[in-house]
């Protein structure tokens, strides 16, 4: 996690200085066989690996990436990592903006009206929880396409878990309203501005959040030819 | 609605008082009972819940219409009665395990759901490039024959729902024809899990190539039969034309993509706009249509369906001459160790690997193992792969945090945005026309839930 020092706190939470590391790092796995404490007897156990996400790229992004980013600055009138989009990302030939979770939905309305930019169809959002990235564990990931200049680009949103409101932009994109319903249906990130904000896949009335990462996969252990196989989510998992 | 007399006694459609005004179960043949029992000087609304179980709603999906005599003045949609978890299961498998649980999702278009998450790991493990030839050549045929099959079946339950039970039978009798194709080579009808991360889970069987050949000269022949027993039937005319209209802004705003948005006249079209898988080398056009309504997006299915035999033809011809060669990337630690071949046991991995593996070559036992059990390794990040589905855009968002399974996999499924749109097309139209709509864009529940 890059933390611009210069964007604001949301929700209250400390920001990181971002001088400390230079790699986006999430989590630390420790072990091998996802055992910890004293049960490990593989000789595996001081194994230790951090997850680290790619980190934010500097100037220039190359291709038309560049393109993208003066615009976006030219309308917004502010520079990239000094704003509303707090960093970009150039991984695997795919740009990705973080842009602060107040922000987006004018950030949207730029990126689909000016007509340099125009992502004129928001193909989808969806929600992925770090519960490890302390005061940026959901992530809204919105993937943006421009039919007009052919180009595609991705938005990514973070909100504290303890307070997980991010702004709704289906008044800019109206297919986006499902796909935040989702979005909230699953890891229980609360759109604010949403004309109807309810559960869309699981029952009304479903505690919890289904793909947050806390919430168990659930299942029971299985017997077959005499040998118990347990559920999915307790089986030997390679850390 | 005033109930001044509730005195009706079929057990089958027996009636409740709520809070939100009398409550009526409808079974069948019964509206007459529940007709005489509304007041006919109504100015109240009545609302009618159609679904999830219904035959006309294109799988379990539930309407909700609020309707004034027979016109449809609100129609929502209730969804998520086909929810299975995939994406959540997903996290705790490996990932070439994944392509079993994804090809579940979409189950009249699998081989897509399989490609765009297979060339999403591709793309997240860097070896897009290093995918063999004919591993492309067979993935783009297998598409393309999938396309044939979920376009016939979109007519053919779009036929039935508004009466036209031949063009029911034509299109499942088709249909066959194509999930044949698909057991001799995958050796499964559906869900075959035949794409696999770096190539395909076999090669192409023996006459494989000539029983595509002659599914192509059977399917040119039966397409025309079907083209002409409804492309100017004017009962079919006259239940699709006009019906379900959404023009190029609508289709924009609302995310609605695939034969309705190419029915507004716009050649949207991912093989052609951003080819994968080789779609630029192939020879097709994109077919559109200046009809945006049921009878414009019929026309195309029809029309696409001819565009994808062309491709299967080149398909069948490179393959022709791609003979022996692999269908698996060459990268040992990511490839499957083996190949799959049927057995007396039914299909399973091919008896020469069986051999070589447990009485030959004990290094060999070792690398099956960590690799069937283990799984490979994709370094961190994320990635968002589209194919163009029968539907739409199909879309998957991976992402890894260097393990050996999906940290996050997420499926844009094109019946899902296209659903949205329930609402604009059949809104102050007929009650008979919403089946029509809904229809028309062939939402499959299966994706639409996942």
């Amino acid at each position: 996690m890059t933390q611009d020092p210069s964007s604001t706190a949301v929700g209250g939470e400390e920001v990181v200085p971002s001088t400390a590391r230079t790699l986006e790092v999430i989590d630390v796995r420790e072990g091998m066989f996802g055992v910890h404490g004293s049960g490990d007897t593989s000789g595996y156990g001081g194994l230790q690996r951090p997850v680290a996400m790619p980190e934010a790229s500097a100037r220039p992004y190359g291709g038309w990436f560049d393109e993208v980013a003066d615009r976006l600055e030219q309308v917004l009138g502010e520079s990239v990592g000094a704003g509303a989009v707090e960093s970009a990302v150039v991984d695997r030939g795919e740009l990705t903006l973080h842009v602060s979770r107040e922000r987006v939905r004018d950030v949207c309305q730029h990126l689909r009206d000016d007509a340099g930019l125009r992502f004129e169809l928001c193909s989808g959002i969806s929600g992925v929880h770090y519960p490890h990235d302390a005061g940026r564990e959901l992530h809204a990931v919105y993937h943006l396409l421009s039919m007009t200049h052919n180009r595609r680009i991705r938005l990514e949103v973070a909100a504290p878990e303890s307070d997980p409101h991010i702004a709704s932009v289906v008044s800019v994109y109206p297919t986006a309203d499902w796909h935040e319903r989702e979005t909230y249906d699953f890891f229980g990130i609360v759109f604010d501005g949403h004309p109807a904000l309810t559960r869309i896949l699981m029952p009304d009335d479903w505690p919890g959040h289904p793909q947050r990462k806390d919430y168990p996969l659930g299942g029971i252990p299985v017997e077959y030819k005499g040998a118990t196989i347990p559920p999915p989510d307790e089986r030997r998992s390679y850390s | 609605m005033s109930t001044t007399d509730q005195t009706q006694t079929d057990p089958y459609a027996p009636s409740q008082e709520t809070t939100s005004g009398p409550v009526y179960t409808v079974t069948g043949q019964d509206w007459d009972t529940v007709v005489s029992g509304v007041d006919p000087d109504i100015s109240e609304r009545i609302v009618v819940n159609m679904g999830p179980q219904h035959p006309s709603t294109h799988g379990v999906l539930r309407l909700i219409l609020e309707i004034e005599g027979e016109s449809v003045t609100e129609a929502r949609c209730g969804i998520g009665y086909l929810h299975t978890g995939i994406e959540k299961n997903m996290e705790y498998r490996t990932w070439t395990q994944g392509v079993t649980f994804c090809t579940r999702m979409d189950y009249l278009s699998p081989m897509h759901n399989e490609a765009a998450y297979v060339l999403a790991v591709e793309k997240l493990l860097g070896i897009t490039d290093q995918v063999p030839e004919k591993a492309e050549v067979l993935r783009v045929m297998m598409m393309e024959v999938n396309r044939i099959s979920s376009h016939l079946v979109a007519i053919a339950t779009g036929g039935m729902e508004i009466g036209a039970l031949t063009v029911m039978t034509v299109g499942f009798r088709e249909r066959e024809l194509c999930l044949d194709i698909f057991e001799l080579f995958s050796g499964l009808r559906m869900n075959s899990a035949y794409l696999r991360p770096g190539g395909v889970s076999a090669d192409v069987p023996d006459g494989g190539l000539d029983a595509v050949d002659r599914f192509v000269a059977l399917m040119r022949k039966r397409l025309p039969e079907l083209a002409a027993l409804c492309n100017q039937n004017p009962i079919f005319k006259g239940r699709l034309q006009d019906v379900g209209y959404l023009d190029l802004a609508g289709c924009l705003a609302l995310g609605v993509t695939g034969p309705a948005l190419r029915s507004t006249g716009y050649d949207w079209d991912l093989r052609k706009k951003q080819p994968y898988s080789g779609y630029d080398t192939y020879d097709f056009d994109v077919i559109t249509r200046d009809e945006p309504d049921a009878y414009g997006r019929f026309r195309i299915r029809l029309d696409e369906m001819d565009q994808s035999l062309r491709i299967v033809e080149q398909c069948v011809s490179r393959l022709r001459g791609l003979e022996g060669a692999p269908v698996m990337v060459a990268d040992k630690k990511i490839a499957w160790p083996a190949q799959l071949a049927v057995g007396p046991d039914g299909q399973g991995n091919s008896l020469e690997h069986i051999r070589h593996i447990m009485g030959e070559s004990m290094e060999a036992l070792i690398h099956h193992f960590k690799l069937v059990t283990e799984g490979f390794r994709v370094p961190a990040g994320q990635t968002y792969v589209s194919v163009e589905s029968p539907r739409g855009e199909l879309s998957c968002h991976l992402v890894s945090d260097g393990g050996t399974r999906p940290y996050r996999a997420h499926f844009r499924d094109p019946s899902f945005s296209n659903l949205q749109a329930t609402a604009a097309m059949s809104e102050g139209g007929m009650l008979a026309d919403v089946i029509v709509a809904i229809a028309s864009i062939d939402p499959v529940m299966g994706g639409v839930d996942r």
